[in-house]
């Protein structure tokens, strides 16, 4: 009872949140057929600063703590989970909805891997609670973003027809290359590394950038998704019948206790638990459709970036994190 | 003014695409060409849009490229390699061009 008090005071807490409150703002405007919109290289330029900065400032938490074998633990583990959830997601997708193997292989394969944005709403809210993390995690976050395309490729492979797998060796070729050095990845693991070399003393230089704004920039990425999530969900409502629904909210819940097991075993805090909970429940939006429309072109991408954007990010945001942020404390 | 004639041939596909596709056409010697964005449009897989960071997984590019008629089959024939399996639309028209020797 304490627990589920808990998790509603932190869910309406969250709620109010401005990130929250600007998604909303965003999926209502396009519900309504607002023509607020936010043009594609602004967007762009929010998505790579919040990049550097999440990047930047992980790597100068690892600068000041120091690197210890847990960071080493972490990142096989978010690894593992990267290649292991999208199995559990396929198999779930197959009882729970009529999808076909394929349209389930390339969902499968967003639910491996990881949406940044949640990550950074989920740093958000650790810090307004005063809870610290590991920094490591972002690097977490970056090795978590590509095995689950693997895993979605090879269940595409094992599970749909002949005829479709004709031709798919052909444009998977280069698309490792692309997808461990997509322009998010390198951002990312870059403004890492930079971070840790640079260190508190590079931190101060730069912090009136990347510390103040990040909240404020956080909001308009947050309005930019909520209109595209609403968009998708206004054309695409058709596609979701009441089990991929319900997919788009058990899978995140799976994942996050799977987080949860890993980070337990590994002795992450409850900030890194946290944070590990979020990554495992997260969706993919960005990396993975990319590499789905190459490698999948006869999947559905009205699907599965109506499941991630529509369903399991405002889920995540909502309550998700709020849950996870519980369930860590409690355990 | 002296005007020769050419084909016109517009692919319209997916943003994600667009390295395969330019790649396929320098192989097959076709090195002129430009590259659009597309502001949005609809088709038999939904609405789609360019507006947003995340939709760039989901966005079209179009690429135009004008020859001699006598290039349009191997031009064709790299560019069906790339686009046979994806979204989008290839459409071949006649034009008229100056400067012939350019082409």
């Amino acid at each position: 009872m304490v627990l589920v008090d808990t998790i509603l005071s932190l869910a309406a807490q969250n709620l109010l949140s401005p990130i929250i409150l600007f998604f909303a703002l965003g999926l209502a405007a396009a519900l309504v057929r607002s023509d607020l919109s936010v043009p594609e290289a602004a967007a762009k330029t929010l998505s790579i600063y919040l990049l550097f900065a999440i990047g930047f400032k992980g790597g100068v938490s690892v600068s000041d703590h120091g690197v210890d074998a847990t960071l080493v633990l972490s990142l096989i583990v978010g690894l593992i989970l990267s290649f292991l959830l999208p199995f559990a997601a396929f198999g779930l997708l197959r009882v729970m909805t009529r999808l076909d193997a394929l349209d389930a292989a390339a969902v499968a394969g967003h639910y491996g891997s990881i949406s940044i944005v949640t990550f950074a709403a989920a740093t958000s809210v650790l810090q307004s609670q005063g809870i610290a993390s590991e920094g490591y995690l972002v690097a977490v976050a970056a090795v978590m973003e590509a095995p689950a395309i693997l895993s979605a490729l090879w269940l595409a492979a094992r599970f749909s027809t002949q005829a479709a797998n004709e031709g798919r060796a052909q444009d998977s070729k280069g698309l490792f290359r692309e997808i461990l050095f997509n322009g998010s990845i390198v951002l990312l693991v870059g403004s890492f590394v930079i971070g840790f070399l640079s260190g508190p003393q590079g931190l101060s230089e730069i912090e009136s950038f990347i510390v103040a704004p990040f909240k404020g920039v956080l909001c308009l990425f947050l309005l930019d998704m909520g209109l595209v999530a609403g968009r998708g969900l206004r054309s695409s409502a058709h596609y979701l019948r009441p089990g991929l629904i319900l997919f788009g909210i058990v899978m995140p819940i799976i994942g996050s206790f799977a987080g949860l097991v890993a980070a337990s075993m590994i002795g992450l805090s409850t900030g890194g638990t946290v944070l590990l909970m979020t990554l495992s429940a997260s969706a993919s939006y960005i990396a993975v459709p990319a590499a789905m429309r190459v490698a999948l072109p006869e999947a559905n991408p009205s699907i599965y970036l109506t499941m991630s954007l529509g369903i399991t990010f405002p889920f995540n945001l909502t309550i998700g994190i709020p849950l996870y942020l519980s369930l860590a404390q409690v355990i | 003014m002296e005007m020769k004639d050419a084909k016109r041939v517009e692919i319209t596909i997916e943003a994600p695409m667009e390295t395969r596709l330019t790649d396929a056409l320098d192989g097959a010697g076709v090195t002129g060409y430009t590259i659009l964005p597309v502001m949005g449009g609809s088709g038999r897989s939904g609405r789609w849009s360019r507006e947003g960071q995340v939709s760039r997984a989901g966005g079209m590019i179009q690429i135009i490229c004008i020859i001699r008629p006598d290039r349009l089959d191997a031009l064709l024939e790299a560019a069906f390699g790339v686009v046979e399996r994806h979204i989008g639309v290839v459409t071949v028209t006649d034009c008229s061009v100056l400067r012939a020797e350019r082409f």
